[in-house]
């Protein structure tokens, strides 16, 4: 078990899987083949957890509305434990993210990261700059028009 | 005499059995898929999120489906299910500076840093109906440009440079949340946004419509509005450090609106505020107008008497679910109160014939 883990490496990993389409982290983590034994911490649960916006978008902040999250904790046979917190109510989804996010803090890191989550991320910075590139070119260019003498 | 009726469950059992029959429709036509609601009637889907209060577009779908798209009915079914969620915590205030933008036009700033961008917008259409929907079509792929990398900075920034327009206070004040302690009066502005953001929109359209028309006019220009997505970041009590929890598409309306100042403050543009789950342009107007008109008292202007400066009006009857369980419960057996009613009315006609007929024979005595 590798305790030299920066919080920020974590929570790169586990935001990643929050928000990854269940579909494709399923495919990824099967091609990945690894299955660890472990014990559950918490039994996956579904939830909700409360969004807040800011007034104005900087000013105090209110209540915006629910969104559905699922998390469960879980332990492998040599002591790391993982834990998952997804974006929605899928307790597949929040049981491989645990199972991964356990798998990170021990040698199986690295090749975790290129079987999973570095597909995961290519994939997901793909689907966000083809978004990116369909708004653009939706940029108005104004043309201004020359009237009078000079 | 009160006598207790039962009666009418097997009526009921075939009742909702003809209505899951009608509800399939047809069955020589197709069954919709949730993953074809999802996708295709997405800002129905983004009605249901938003006034249902639940941020998950596969359960709205769930819900249109069932509601044989009835959006209230809809609605109705999230903020049910919405109640068996255990709540887990509150996330961070989420940073629509940092949305990734699809949409992000200014009313206002012609040469907005970031750009006028229109995204897949209804505007400019002519409303004409395209009947090459009606048969199966490929749509052609969007055009593509070079995509924006960095954030889009908020339209508000630069007039906050000038010193302008008012400055939202910095804070971190626990606000109050109107599913935990009952809406009281006055609410202030945090349990305001949240009531309208899940107001039904129809209604929070008709309030903002009044504020244009001349009731508590305070003229609102669009200063920004965009549609994107934002991350959503929650600490985790046992890690002790926050994550990134998900990801939600959300439409920012902030409205600049024209004030003459008071006794304390200078002339400067005020704001109005819009903030709904999902691509939801029409209601982030709607909602910055009203959010505006009711920040009146704190912005020292007059109260002219309008229903959209009257917060215990707005916030009482903006919520859709309530109004339609008040409303139809009327539809519901009301036999003994009928009853009740009917003898009353029985009694009060008596009384009035005997008194006609005394006055009667009181006069042909005289």
């Amino acid at each position: 078990m590798n305790t030299n883990i920066s919080a920020q490496d974590r929570k790169g990993w586990m935001s990643l899987l929050a928000s990854a389409d269940e579909a494709r982290l399923s495919e990824l983590w099967q091609g990945y083949g690894a299955d660890p034994a472990f014990d559950w911490l918490r039994a996956p649960e579904a939830g909700g957890v409360m969004v807040r916006g800011r007034m104005g978008g900087s000013g105090a902040p209110f209540n915006l509305g629910e969104m559905t999250v699922t998390r469960c904790a879980l332990v492998l046979a040599d002591g790391s434990a993982g834990h998952g917190y997804v974006q929605g109510r899928s307790k597949a989804k929040a049981e491989i993210a645990a199972k991964i996010d356990a798998l990170m803090q021990t040698s199986a890191a690295d090749d975790l990261r290129a079987a999973v989550l570095a597909p995961l991320a290519a994939e997901q910075t793909a689907r966000k700059e083809a978004r990116a590139a369909k708004a653009a070119a939706t940029n108005v260019e104004f043309f201004t028009m020359v009237r009078g003498e000079d | 005499m009160y006598v207790a009726v039962k009666g009418g469950e097997q009526a009921i059992d075939n009742a909702h059995a003809w209505l899951a029959e009608e509800r399939r429709g047809d069955t020589s036509v197709a069954e919709l898929s949730l993953a074809q609601i999802r996708e295709q009637l997405a800002l129905a889907v983004n009605r249901v999120m938003a006034e249902g209060s639940l941020y998950d577009p596969d359960l709205a779908a769930l819900a249109i489906k069932q509601s044989r798209g009835d959006l209230i009915e809809a609605i109705f079914l999230i903020r049910a299910y919405r109640t068996t969620l255990p709540r887990f915590g509150y996330t961070q205030p989420v940073d629509t500076g940092a949305m990734a933008c699809d949409r992000r036009i200014s009313a206002t700033f012609k040469d907005a840093p970031g750009g006028q961008v229109l995204g897949p917008t209804f505007d400019y259409t002519h409303r004409l109906l395209d009947f090459k929907l009606a048969a199966d079509g490929e749509v052609p792929a969007a055009p593509e440009a070079e995509p924006r990398r960095e954030p889009t900075p908020h339209i508000t920034e630069f007039l906050q440079g000038e010193d302008i327009i008012e400055r939202e206070p910095a804070s971190d004040a626990e606000p109050g949340d109107l599913t935990r302690e009952p809406m009281a009066f006055p609410a202030g502005r945090a349990v305001r946004l949240q009531s309208l953001t899940r107001g039904d929109e129809g209604f929070i359209l008709g309030m903002a419509y009044s504020t244009q028309r001349g009731y508590a006019r305070n003229h609102a220009f669009v200063g920004e509005l965009r549609i994107g997505t934002v991350p959503v970041e929650m600490e985790i009590p046992e890690l002790g450090f926050s994550i990134e929890i998900g990801e939600i598409a959300l439409t920012e309306c902030e409205t600049v609106n024209q004030f003459k100042g008071s006794k304390t403050v200078p002339p400067q543009f005020t704001r109005g505020y819009g903030l709904v789950f999902g691509q939801s342009e029409r209601k982030s107007i709607a909602m910055a107008l009203v959010d505006r008109a009711l920040r009146w008292e704190e912005l020292g202007e007059d109260n002219v008497g309008a229903a959209a400066q009257d917060e215990e009006f707005v916030l009482s009857h903006a919520d859709n679910i309530q109004a339609t369980g008040f409303l139809e419960h009327i539809k519901l057996p009301h036999y003994v109160d009928f009853q009740s009613e009917l003898e009353l009315v029985r009694k009060l006609r008596r009384e009035a014939a005997e008194l006609a007929e005394n006055l009667a024979a009181q006069e042909a005595a005289e």
